[in-house]
């Protein structure tokens, strides 16, 4: 007989996602008197117990500072860390675990490229270009960056439905655009982008590309080498992995040829008084102690989602958002944003409940025990473009359920009997 | 919450002032909530005022009830107030996520009456 312990993934074919809730601790509480409704998992998800009992683990028999210490606890720390990084570059494709940066966030990925790579390559008169439909991360660093070097920040259209408009892509390219960066999947619209059709008309343009992967590597099949993008950068916290550790997957010549980010002990090789050789990579690029025990928890996080296989993953959640936006184009006054394909739509769900401020509906919502997240979702341009201040969405994950999203329904007729102008 | 409600769905002395003394707005930029607040002072004593924006229920129907409070009082009292004043006012307990709506009316007043140049801060009112 096979023992299954919460450190190894169960092989599945299709999600069971009531089977799937039993790993989730957390989700088994109530809020307000009634069982949690956590539809909030594109803000983060929650944390399966093999990434907890990793991190536990990690730290109850092996903790130490990695890559310096002669003796047998740093030596292990310092495989756990360096594996986690081998998990990370198998699940997304890359071609080496040289490609795989550690950092602390997605927002910080885009940071390093846009400080380390933007500093040393943007010029007066070159362009970047961006989609109108970013995160807040995905727009400052470039605006930043742009500004100290005099480059200029374009957009690229979104149109009414939430997609990209994909027809003026080409007249934005030009020879002075140097990088495309965009969102896989929109945090707002649930929107997923046509990542290998830009990724292929921008290379043709001679421009570099960057994919946020906050929204899209937790919840879609991805490889970056099929994708053929020069930089992915995604959170551990959005997929099932702790806080506090990011990644940037970076093409290997790229990465080679960028100067440092932060720098201090660990990205070196040798340092004078006069001054200093960068490590190999990634190392360049981990200035200081890193997030050891985070290391270990997304490398547990990616084992646990291979074991359930990233296409079971987007299956489920193509089938959630499916019955989402019709459970709630059937409440009157509910307004639903973003795409209607199902294809093109990750587990998303953004609407507004008549003239009900969306911090009204949640907080009704949450009375009801369904956590969702209402305001600007860090999206404040999309949202002026569409001509709102805030939103309510709820999103989706693994471990939600068709009954959640009949609850949120339900919760809404709740509010609308509160509010009168709902 | 009934009495939130009705000062959401009843605004009271919702609009502007042509000529006020004092006119002050301010945004919650996280949540997009907006109130203005217009008053009008006789003497040190607040006569009148007025509150126009838009935003939750919560930011709304404080600012609603801010203004019948601060009515007949004087502009050297309501300065002084703190945000013990304006939950007193709603009634029921604001977490901390939605602190920022219940004392964005407040935080005009404030900053109206001080002349935001003369304003200490907001510290005193963050939860």
């Amino acid at each position: 007989m096979t023992v299954t312990s919460p450190l190894t993934p169960r092989r599945t074919q299709t999600l069971d996602a009531r089977a799937i809730r039993a790993d989730f601790p957390v989700l088994n509480q109530k809020v307000n008197g009634k069982p949690l409704a956590f539809l909030d998992s594109a803000a983060s998800s929650q944390k399966p117990l093999a990434v907890i009992e990793a991190m536990s683990e990690y730290y109850r028999t092996t903790h130490a500072n990695v890559h310096r210490g002669v003796y047998a606890l740093s030596e292990r720390a310092t495989e756990m860390y360096e594996n986690a990084r081998k998990k990370v570059a198998r699940f997304v494709g890359a071609k080496s675990s040289r490609e795989i940066v550690f950092t602390r966030n997605a927002t910080e990925s885009i940071n390093l490229v846009a400080q380390a790579w933007g500093r040393a390559n943007l010029k007066p008169g070159d362009e970047v270009l961006l989609t109108e439909m970013e995160h807040h991360s995905n727009i400052v660093p470039w605006q930043l960056i742009a500004k100290e070097t005099g480059a200029k920040v374009r957009y690229l259209p979104v149109d009414g439905q939430g997609l990209l408009q994909l027809d003026g892509l080409d007249a934005l390219l030009s020879e002075r655009t140097k990088i495309v960066a965009f969102t896989q999947m929109s945090n707002m619209l649930g929107t997923i982008t046509p990542a290998a059709e830009i990724v292929r008309r921008a290379k043709a343009a001679g421009a570099l590309t960057l994919i946020d992967g906050a929204q899209g590597i937790p919840h879609l099949p991805t490889n970056v080498q099929e994708l053929g993008c020069d930089f992915m950068a995604f959170s551990g916290h959005k997929m099932c992995g702790p806080t506090g550790i990011g990644v940037l997957y970076g093409r290997r010549e790229l990465l080679e040829a960028m100067p440092p980010f932060l720098s201090g002990g660990d990205m070196i090789r040798r340092v004078t008084f006069e001054g200093a050789e960068w490590n190999e990579l990634p190392w360049k690029f981990e200035a200081g102690t890193p997030a050891i025990a985070e290391a270990v928890g997304l490398g547990a996080a990616v084992d646990y989602l291979s074991g359930l296989g990233m296409d079971a993953v987007r299956a489920h959640e193509r089938e959630l958002i499916a019955y989402a936006l019709e459970r709630l184009a059937e409440v009157p006054s509910v307004t639903l944003y973003g795409p209607t394909d199902p294809d093109w739509r990750g587990g998303v769900a953004t609407f507004n409940l008549g003239e009900v401020h969306p911090h009204d509906v949640a907080s009704v919502l949450d009375s009801e025990g369904i956590a969702i997240r209402a305001g600007h979702h860090c999206a404040m341009p999309l949202h002026q473009k569409f001509g709102l201040t805030a939103t309510s969405r709820a999103s989706f994950y693994i471990y939600s359920l068709p009954e959640e999203i009949d609850r949120l329904v339900e919760a809404l007729y709740k509010a609308k009997s509160i509010y009168a102008r709902a | 919450m009934e009495n939130i409600l009705d000062h959401y769905e009843n605004p009271r002395n919702k609009g502007v002032f042509d000529d006020p003394d004092i006119s002050h707005e301010e945004d919650n930029p996280v949540c997009g909530d907006h109130i203005r607040l217009d008053l009008k002072v006789d003497d040190g004593i607040i006569t009148d005022a007025r509150f126009s924006g838009r935003g939750c229920s919560i930011s709304q129907a404080s600012a609603s009830m801010l203004t019948e409070e601060i009515k007949g009082r004087p502009l050297d009292e309501v300065k002084h107030w703190g945000k013990e004043k304006v939950l007193d006012m709603l009634g029921i307990p604001i977490g901390p996520v939605r602190m920022k709506c219940a004392l964005l009316s407040l935080k005009v007043l404030k900053a109206g009456a001080y002349g935001i140049h003369g304003w200490p801060g907001e510290d005193e009112e963050d939860s």
